[in-house]
Order: structure tokens, then C-alpha cells, then sequence
């Protein structure tokens, strides 16, 4: 972490002293009005609806049904308690985390272990080995043949249709491998003498040494599994299976639903305060987005870091 | 391949032996790896069999009949097809369209000085990337909807006291669904602007100092120049996609109102195959669209070799 954290401002305080002006003038200063202004709506545009769907969601639910702007329309937490004993929603965090766990494991260890075993020159075959799975990267069967295969193999209703077909990713592999070709080759010749194997080798050199680039791949392969959702859209009928995401897209799906059952509760005067769906369906987006907004801005610079070395490599 | 390895590599035999012994190891265990994307991504393939029997859930493909390429040619007169064509390459056309924005913000992120100010627009910017359509679906919803937040901001500061549904706007639906794909990316795509950015060698934007050239100089005649090859790659990629308009936006973003204007390719594939149950002519149609998109990026390809003397793939 530190090492990136340092690598990016020193490109940065190169140019730095270079542009400075000595003199303010107007041109310059107007310029950077605009840029600013400019800019800061753009984050304004980007981050209210995250900010609106937080500040819904803590605000009092039948309060928040004439309009809420930028306060919350009074305080609740009632939406949150709700939201958690709703059915389905414990089962769906357990396998939106379960999947988003040992998926980026299982990828993170396949694609390291591949790319790794591709960069040894005297593998028998290796650029056809190489080609034949990166090739994958560039083409699709469509939809319908898809659906069929994955049926054929058993993983409709299946928790495995999560985590294993997208094991072994070319990007990935790419990224990896150009990481490792740049590591110093005497460290793994001097193992080699001393009489370690393949899989010893990266069990504990390879892979110690590729920390940075798994970081990013674990990464971007967690943020993958957890928004994941055409999978279990199109291949998971179980209940007990369903994500986080799609469990979302239900209920946004039903708000009409749900109205009715709410103003049916309210006729039968069961619940003095009730919460309107709207609540819920905010409560459950805070809830699926949570983890990313907490997550992301740690992890921003191994993203970046990441993407940049792909495309140093393109 | 592997006799001209041992030959340049092995002085002596033995250790030549040796040499091919590991190489014989080695592919034996990148073999399951191998055997891995056979079974994901080739055999996928063999699917498109299907496209050319009349082929129905639950009878086995022996005992239905071969129709050709029947399929193929019910394609010109599926009265549909032509709707979808034009929606899937209005909406292509139009993230074409929008590709320079990115390109400008990243231009704009880069002539900021302060440090927190750049960081905080990146990160901020870059966030809905990470986000599913799903949960964009759900922002937009609890922006745009008739209760939603435009609206009520808009009724209470007296603009307007109609309440507008944007998200079921069926003449507008283009322009805010291609709105809706620019807030998801536009601060993903101009990382690799900044990349690019960030590599032009600072004596440049001295010397164009020196020669007394104001800021938008430099950047009309520096950064930009600079950044315009990765532009064209871009640019170029997108052109290959063409027939690939997102897929799980207009599947999320789809409603009644506006289910005519955002039914994309992909979304009558898999219309015609789970929904309708065609599974036959549903795998033709994806099949046309697949080698289409295979054969663009192929030209694509080509043109960027003769002209820039490079690939992009």
C-alpha cells in the first residue's frame, strides 16, 4: 500500500513546479474558476443520489413520503431493523459474501497459478497453451448456448455456477504474468538448486512476491462477484440461493406489491407507524451498496495501479 | 516449437533432457487449465448447432429436424429485427457519440493543481463503476421517479409542478439511458486518459511555456495530441462493439412505456430464447450477431495495422 502511495504523487511533483506561474493572471485564474466549477458539480451530480438514498433511509418514512431534499425528513432507524428481518435477506447476504469470498479466491489462486506456469519458457507448447485461453477473452457463444452448457453441467440451482465459471479470466492472467516476468529470475533459479519444484516455488516465492498485482486482482474480482446478478437471474430459482442484487431488483420490481400490503396493514390499523416501501427499497440499495462505498476508496489506488499496468501492457 | 527450444536452450543433452522432461511437466499441469476453458468457452460453442435445427426444450437434438439455414433467412423477414437493429445501433451510436467527454474530463482532472481536489474528483468519479446496474437502477429510480428527488427539488423551488417520469419517457429514452452509461463511466474511461496523461514529458509543457502559451494552448497542442492515439484505440474497440450494446442496462432499464425503443440485440436473443421458448432461431440471431461483432473486430484490427502500424487486440 505504501509503495503505491508514494509512487503516484512523485509523477505527480515532477510536472508540478514545471506549470506553476509565477505571476497570477486573469487567464489563468478564470481558467481554473471554470475547472473547478466545473468539476464540482460533476461530483455533486455523482454523489447525491448516494447521499439521497442514505439520508431516505434514516429519515422518518411517513415524514419522507412528502419529499426529502437534503435533510432527512426527521430520524428512524425502524427501516434498517425492518429491512433485516425481511425473508430472504439473511439467506441472500450469507451467499452474496460466500460468493464474493471464495470466488476471488478461487480466481485469484487459478489465475495466478496459470499465469505463473506460463511464463516458464520450457513448458512444452506454451505460447498455443497461452493463445488458447487468452483467445477466450475475445469471443462469445451468445446467450442460448450458454445457458444450455451450464445446464448440461449440472450448475443450474447450483451455488458452484457463482464461483467457478469465472475462475480463470484472461485479463487477469495477463496482468498477473507481466508482473511476475518482471521479478528478478535469480531469486527462483537459486530454489531451483536447492531442489524446490514448480509448486513449491510459487507456493513460497511466486506468489509471496506478486502481492501488489493479486491485491488488485482480488479487487476487482470481489467488486465483480459481489455485483454479479445474470447468473442467478437467469440460472437460480432456488430461494435459498438468490444474491443480494437480485433480492434488490425484486423488490424494486415489486413496489407495487408491497404498497399494497402496506396500506392493507394500514386499513387494518395493525401498525400505528408503518413504513412505507419506498423505505425498503432504499434501506435494501444502502444495504447492497454499503460494502462497495466502505471498500472502494481504500482500495481506489490498487485499481488504478492495476488498470494503468494493463495498459502499459496493450 | 519445442525442438527449437531444446535446440537454442540445450548445450549438452543431458541438460536438454531435462529441459523437455520440465516441459512435458509443465503443460501437464497447465492442462486442466486448458481442459477449464474448453469446457467455459469452446463448448459453448458447439450450441450453435441448435441455430440450424428446429430444436425444442426436452427433445433430444437427434430426434428433431434439420431446417438449414432457415433460421438465417427468417431473420429478413422477422418484422422485429429491423426495430431492434436501429436501437441497438442508435444507442451504440450515441456512446460513440459521448466518447470524447471522458477524454475532456481527464484533460480537466489533469490541469487541476490542488492534490486532495484531483484525488477526491477521481475517486468520487470512478465509483459508479462499481456499482451494478442494478443498484444504478435503484439511484436512478429514487431520483427520477414521479416521488423521486428531481421532482421534488423541481415542485419545491416552483419550476414545475407536473411531475415527469424520465425513466418512462419513451421519446427520450435514448438520450437518458446514454446519459445514465456517461454517469457509470465516464470517470473509469478517463483513467486511462490520465495514465496517458501523466507520461507526456513535462520539458514539452515547459518549452510551450517558454514561447509564452496560455493553458488552453498547451492543452489543444500538447495533452491533446498526446492522448489521441489512445483515443482512436478506444474508439476503434468501441466500433467492434458496435452490436454489443449493454446488455444487463437495458434489461434493468426496461419498462412498458419504453420496452419498444430500448429492446437491444441482446435483449430480444434472450427474449426470443427464456421468454418465447424459441431456442432455435433465439441461438441464430445471437450467432449473426456474434460473428458480426467477431468479423468488426477483425476489420477493425486490420485498418488500425495498415494505418497505425499497430494492432489493437
Amino acid at each position: 500500500m505504501n509503495t503505491q502511495a508514494s509512487a503516484q504523487p512523485a509523477g505527480r511533483t515532477e510536472t508540478k513546479p514545471a506549470r506553476r506561474r509565477r505571476k497570477i493572471d486573469w487567464k489563468d485564474f478564470s481558467f481554473n474558476a471554470i475547472n473547478y466549477f466545473i468539476l464540482t458539480i460533476l461530483i455533486l451530480i455523482t454523489i447525491y443520489p448516494f447521499y439521497y438514498i442514505f439520508v431516505y433511509s434514516i429519515s422518518d418514512s411517513i415524514e419522507a413520503q412528502k419529499g426529502v431534499t437534503f435533510w432527512p425528513a426527521g430520524f428512524s432507524l425502524e427501516a434498517y431493523q425492518k429491512t433485516l428481518t425481511l425473508p430472504g435477506i439473511k439467506d441472500a447476504a450469507i451467499v452474496s459474501l460466500s460468493r464474493t469470498v471464495l470466488g476471488t479466491i478461487l480466481t485469484v489462486l487459478c489465475c495466478s497459478f496459470f499465469a505463473y506456469l506460463i511464463t516458464k519458457e520450457e513448458m512444452l507448447l506454451r505460447k498455443y497453451v497461452y493463445r488458447f485461453v487468452l483467445i477466450t477473452m475475445y469471443f462469445n457463444a451468445g446467450f442460448i448456448p450458454w445457458y444450455l452448457t451450464m445446464k448440461t453441467y449440472g450448475l443450474q440451482n447450483n451455488f458452484l455456477l457463482y464461483i467457478v465459471p469465472s475462475a480463470l479470466a484472461g485479463f487477469n492472467v495477463i496482468l498477473i504474468k507481466t508482473f511476475i516476468e518482471q521479478l528478478p529470475a535469480s531469486l527462483e533459479e537459486s530454489a531451483k538448486i536447492d531442489g524446490a519444484g514448480y509448486m513449491r516455488i510459487f507456493t513460497s516465492i511466486i506468489f509471496p512476491l506478486s502481492m501488489p498485482i493479486i491485491a488488485t486482482i482480488a479487487v476487482f474480482a470481489a467488486v465483480g462477484q459481489w455485483s454479479t446478478w445474470f447468473d442467478n437471474w437467469f440460472l437460480v430459482e432456488n430461494p435459498k440461493l438468490q444474491t443480494l442484487q437480485l433480492v434488490l431488483y425484486t423488490f424494486l420490481n415489486q413496489s407495487s406489491n408491497l404498497a399494497n400490503a402496506t396500506t392493507e396493514q394500514l386499513n387494518r390499523g395493525d401498525l400505528v407507524r408503518t413504513l412505507t416501501p419506498q423505505s425498503i427499497q432504499m434501506t435494501i440499495t444502502m444495504l447492497v451498496t454499503l460494502p462497495i462505498v466502505l471498500v472502494y476508496p481504500l482500495l481506489q489506488r490498487y485499481f488504478v495501479k492495476g488498470i494503468m499496468m494493463g495498459a502499459v501492457k496493450g | 516449437m519445442a525442438l527449437t527450444l531444446t535446440a537454442k536452450k540445450g548445450k549438452e543433452s543431458g541438460r536438454s533432457r531435462h529441459f523437455r522432461k520440465d516441459g512435458v511437466k509443465l503443460l501437464l499441469m497447465a492442462s486442466p487449465f486448458v481442459l477449464f476453458a474448453f469446457a467455459f468457452s469452446y463448448v459453448p460453442l458447439f450450441g450453435w448447432i441448435y441455430a440450424f435445427f428446429d430444436y425444442h426444450p426436452g427433445i433430444p437434438l437427434n430426434r428433431t429436424e434439420f431446417i438449414g439455414i432457415q433460421n438465417f433467412r427468417d431473420m429478413f423477414s422477422d418484422p422485429r429485427m429491423g426495430p431492434v437493429l436501429i436501437n441497438t445501433l442508435a444507442l451504440s451510436f450515441l456512446s460513440i457519440l459521448t466518447a470524447p467527454i471522458p477524454m475532456l474530463f481527464a484533460v480537466m482532472v489533469s490541469e487541476v493543481k490542488s492534490g486532495w481536489f484531483k484525488r477526491l474528483v477521481q475517486t468520487v468519479s470512478t465509483l459508479p463503476h462499481y456499482i451494478s446496474w442494478i443498484i444504478v437502477y435503484a439511484l436512478a429510480f429514487s431520483m427520477f421517479s414521479t416521488e423521486g428527488a428531481v421532482n421534488t427539488i423541481f415542485s419545491h423551488l416552483g419550476i414545475s409542478d407536473t411531475p415527469v417520469n424520465v425513466l418512462g419517457n419513451y421519446d427520450r429514452v435514448w438520450t437518458v439511458q446514454t446519459l445514465l452509461l456517461l454517469w457509470k463511466g465516464v470517470g473509469w474511461s478517463a483513467i486511462i486518459y490520465l495514465a496517458a496523461i501523466v507520461s507526456i514529458d513535462s520539458e514539452q509543457y515547459d518549452a510551450a511555456k517558454v514561447d509564452g502559451a496560455g493553458r488552453l494552448r498547451t492543452i489543444w497542442h500538447i495533452t491533446v495530441p498526446s492522448i489521441m492515439p489512445t483515443f482512436i484505440v478506444l474508439l476503434l474497440l468501441s466500433i467492434s462493439n458496435l452490436l454489443s450494446a449493454g446488455f444487463e442496462q437495458y434489461l434493468v432499464f426496461n419498462n412498458v412505456l419504453v420496452a419498444d425503443r430500448i429492446e437491444v440485440l441482446d435483449l430480444y436473443v434472450y427474449r426470443l430464447g427464456l421468454v418465447t421458448g424459441d431456442y432455435s432461431y433465439s441461438t441464430a440471431v445471437g450467432m449473426f450477431k456474434s460473428v458480426i461483432s467477431i468479423l468488426l473486430l477483425f476489420t477493425v484490427n486490420f485498418l488500425s495495422k495498415k494505418f497505425r502500424g499497430q494492432g489493437i487486440v
